[in-house]
């Protein structure tokens, strides 16, 4: 019998019936009564001054209620990196000036959607265009146009991260490879777009349902820039419709929303289209990659220097964390002596690039797994033991970085290993790639400035047994609700139905810094486990005197038994102990608090998953096209908590990150993006999607609950990779900028032809 | 300028006056407050707004209401008969063939005018039956171990 009773079942998703019968309520199906409609007016051009915004014609419009511009709001400029005001760069409504094709001017409410987009085109703005610059390697250069007012070159945000001594290290090495690469940008294409209704009442305060990944955020980042008190606003997160990073900064519907809101006390709703979803809400940054990578005859990799210019867009967003990120997960999951990044994120006039599932890590491991398998070819040996004699073991310390708890790499090289040698003999132009990898559970850093623990937990145990989990973490769809209800009822002893959960509405919940870098598992896993330990010690005070029994016994409830642990057929229902106990503190129910902040556990994260990645890939070698025929998965994210959660993240990163890899992109002109409409923007469907195995590798994560770690975005890094190297494995072929598209193999697959013919 | 619209909407007979311009899902969504089925794109691409009219799954994004006069149109508000759920929403459950939900119901309503039509469709036939519909969240693969279950015959359904 497992030592569980909840975690590592199948179970129903606790949102699992309102999803299926179409009850669910997201913040799209919302009406209130007396509410108005939203719009946003947005720039056409690139860059260029605002001279003059007339919105008469527009207020006079029969059903127009309001239409507004930065004059009607404080001017803040925001950002989500809090403590570093050089970084908070966006005012959301644009007063002087737009830097990117989609920057918002003016926002209207109306009794209906037709007449808001048709005032829309009443408002008339006057432009000064100016010259504009689009790719970051031009817009470093000393006559490039500036974008941001007394920010040289362009250069928004560098990192610089180095240990041992590169320099020396490279001149010991048998084998050195340089090699560039470009990692192209990727839409979130949430399914649900940014939404959000507001609604100020006229005792001055603001309530606002989103489409979110972090109410808290919402709530302060709300509270900065519209001049209200932090608990004058409740942000409620209704079920939402995806993230996948797109969601936790302060967007354009939830600001004019507010902001028409606050001037008319009346709701107003606002849904972004689906073209402004692809033009006007952040992106995946897109990256050129410069790798310098040197090595012992053997295989020891000895050196790596990592050179990266980011394509920041018209402002910082999370980009400065993307730009970090990639930086340190450049030298995953290996054990480099001798390391250094330098980053550097640049502003063009072009849509602002931020977070994006994997956060930095699904371009590092693209471009870093690529040449592992191209130098472990030049040196003769096999990519797997490449992997193996390099790889991160548990207890590693990435020095001056972070502290490695956890590992099952190995485990799952092994893995993958058996994987590829069950597979035989493969037919011509079939190919197998493997990549490696390893993310983290959650971020230790704190640009947001928060004064709050990053996850807490209150549980409150009712008279009929029925708890009550309070927590401000945000289920996007990634099951954050069923997993910490499974926490809750593991730790308390109870079943999963006896937990009904109330999550990220921040006028009930405890802040959270909510679900991003893949944090909610282990950060509010805590939280939830540590607040459900508090109301079980208090039931078991009170059980512990009324068994009797010696104080040497320890007790313990699990499957709703209260019970002595080494005599467990000693004890009492949960349900009765319960009753009395609430009975003995005069009618009080049993609240249980919890918080987690993680502290010395380096400048990252407190936990690491890791795992390796095998692709098969099927090449046409006369026409470059290619199937994604089956991708088999070893991955390590200690105690699975939710198998059936697990498995959906797995198959859904696959879906995502094999986009990446084959064919995400988003070309542009001008700063225009080419392809803003699901029929144009290419995204695997049903027919490409491969087989998908999973071999789970279990550890033991010793700071999280019941051992857990993250299985939400490190799963998204290594596709891309794997897929490059299975076409160099199938045909012989490399292609170094994302996305690996047909046509691109067909050229490298004519231009390889062409050199073999040469003398 | 408004018309006379007549629909039967999961079983039940409603009339209308609506704009020649008004979407079949607008209302279903604005006019009868069927909220569970949803709008991804406004353009046919993702799927999230199929319903089953007149027996065959369309986008109802991409049907003007007034084409489907004197039709019959069946939402996933209609799927369940009372508290039974329907062997699909049961499958989706077990299988976990969903995450953040909405392209649930316009899945469920691809998935059910597939099994209507050819109640014993292969791996593939699964596939092409739902290409239509863009699931950003599962991989698709969830999904279709739910339907193959459904066609296996693990949820009869209960009468």
């Amino acid at each position: 019998m497992s030592k569980y009773s909840v975690i590592g079942q199948r179970v129903h998703r606790v949102d699992g019936p309102d999803k299926v019968t179409g009850s669910a309520k997201y913040t799209f199906d919302m009406v209130l009564a007396n509410m108005l409609y939203g719009k946003i007016l947005r720039s056409p051009y690139p860059h260029a001054k605002i001279l003059n915004i007339d919105t008469s014609k527009a207020d006079k419009l029969i059903g127009v209620k309001a239409v507004v511009t930065a004059k009607d709001t404080p001017g803040r400029k925001q950002g989500i990196w809090r403590r570093f005001p050089e970084l908070c760069d966006e005012t959301i409504l644009c007063g002087e000036k737009v830097r990117y094709i989609g920057d918002p001017v003016a926002a209207v409410a109306a009794i209906d959607e037709d007449t808001a987009e048709e005032a829309l085109d009443l408002i008339e703005v006057e432009y000064e265009p100016l010259p504009a610059v689009f790719d970051p390697l031009e817009a470093i250069k000393e006559d490039a146009p500036q974008i941001h007012e007394g920010v040289e070159l362009n250069m928004n945000v560098t990192r610089h991260i180095e240990w041992g001594d590169v320099d020396e290290a490279f001149k010991k090495c048998d084998h050195v490879r340089e090699d560039k690469f470009k990692c192209s940008s990727q839409a979130h294409v949430c399914m649900e777009t940014h939404d959000a209704v507001a609604s100020f009442d006229h005792g001055g305060k603001l309530t606002m349902w989103t489409s979110t990944q972090s109410s808290y955020y919402i709530q302060r980042l709300l509270a900065d820039i519209l001049d209200l008190r932090e608990g004058d606003i409740r942000v409620i997160k209704p079920p939402t419709g995806g993230g996948f990073g797109s969601k936790f900064e302060l967007d354009s519907a939830q600001f004019c929303a507010a902001v028409l809101s606050m001037k008319l006390c009346q709701p107003v709703k606002i849904v972004l289209t689906r073209e402004e979803e692809f033009t006007a809400t952040k992106r995946r940054t897109p990256m050129y990659y410069y790798l310098r990578l040197g090595a012992k005859k053997d295989g020891t990799l000895l050196a790596k220097e990592v050179r990266v210019i980011t394509e920041g867009g018209a402002y910082t967003a999370m980009g400065a964390t993307a730009l970090y990120l990639t930086g340190f997960f450049s030298s995953f999951p290996y054990k480099y002596p001798n390391y250094r990044y330098d980053g550097y994120r640049v502003y063009t006039n072009t849509a602002p690039t931020s977070a994006m599932r994997g956060f930095g890590a699904p371009q590092s491991t693209f471009t870093g797994e690529s040449q592992l398998d191209m130098l472990a070819h030049d040196l003769g040996i096999d990519p797997i033991e490449i992997r193996r004699k390099n790889g991160m073991t548990p207890n590693y310390v990435v020095p001056g970085q972070a502290t490695i708890q956890s590992c099952g790499l190995h485990e799952c090289l092994d893995a993958i290993e058996e994987h590829i040698k069950r597979r035989g003999e493969l037919p011509p132009n079939r190919g197998i790639g493997v990549a490696a990898y390893g993310f983290m559970s959650g971020g230790i850093f704190n640009w947001f400035d928060t004064p709050y623990a990053f996850s807490a937990a209150l549980v409150r145990v009712n008279i009929d047994g029925k708890v009550d989990l309070f927590t401000g973490a945000c289920d996007i769809g990634q099951g954050s609700d069923t997993t910490l209800s499974m926490i809750c009822a593991e730790e308390l002893g109870v079943h999963l139905d006896d937990i009904r959960i109330h999550a990220s509405d921040t006028g009930i919940c405890p802040a959270d810094l909510g679900a991003w870098g893949s944090r909610e598992t282990l950060m509010n896993g805590n939280a939830v486990k540590m607040a459900a330990a508090d109301a079980k010690s208090q039931i078991l005070q009170f059980a512990a005197a009324k068994m009797g029994a010696n104080i040497v016994y320890d007790l313990d409830i699990k499957d709703q038994w209260v019970h002595l642990v080494d005599r467990p057929e000693r004890g009492v229902s949960y349900f009765d102990m319960v009753k009395e106990a609430i009975r003995g503190r005069d009618g009080e129910v049993i609240i249980g608090r919890g918080h987690y902040t993680p502290h010395r556990k380096g400048m990252i994260s407190p936990a690491y998953s890791f795992g390796v990645q095998a692709a098969e890939v099927e090449v046409d070698p006369e026409t470059g096209r290619y199937k994604l025929t089956n991708v088999t998965t070893a991955h390590d994210s200690g105690t699975v908590i939710n198998p059936v959660g697990i498995e959906g993240q797995l198959e859904g990163a696959i879906m995502m990150a094999g986009g990446y890899g084959f064919c995400e992109d988003q070309p542009m002109d001008e700063g225009n993006i080419l392809n803003p409409s699901i029929a144009d923007y290419k995204l695997i469907r049903s027919l490409d999607m491969p087989e998908c195995e999973i071999l789970e590798i279990e550890t033991y994560e010793p700071e999280g609950p019941f051992g857990a770690k993250e299985a939400g975005e490190g799963l998204t890094n290594p596709t891309a990779g794997a897929i490059g190297n299975a076409i160099y494995n199938a045909v012989g072929v490399r292609v170094n900028d994302l996305p690996i598209t047909p046509e691109k193999v067909f050229r490298a697959l004519r231009e390889k032809e062409r050199q073999s013919k040469q003398p | 300028m408004k018309k006379e619209l007549r629909l039967v909407v999961n079983g039940q007979p409603y009339e209308f006056y609506v704009k020649p311009k008004t979407l079949l899902v607008e209302v279903l969504r604005d006019h009868l407050g069927l909220t569970g089925t949803k709008r991804g794109c406004n353009s046919g691409s993702c799927g999230a707004c199929t319903v089953i009219l007149n027996g065959m799954a369309v986008k109802s994004c991409s049907i003007l209401a007034l084409q489907a006069d004197g039709g019959e149109v069946l939402t996933v508000e209609g799927l369940a008969s009372g508290a039974e759920l329907h062997p699909l929403q049961e499958a989706f459950l077990d299988h976990g063939a969903f995450q953040c939900g909405f392209c649930t119901a316009g899945m469920l309503m691809s998935a059910k005018s597939l099994l209507d039509e050819n109640p014993e469709p292969t791996k593939e036939q699964i596939k092409e039956g739902i290409h239509g519909n863009i699931c950003r969240c599962t991989g698709y693969n969830s999904i279709i171990r739910a339907v193959t279950a459904v066609v296996n015959g693990e949820y009869k359904e209960k009468k």
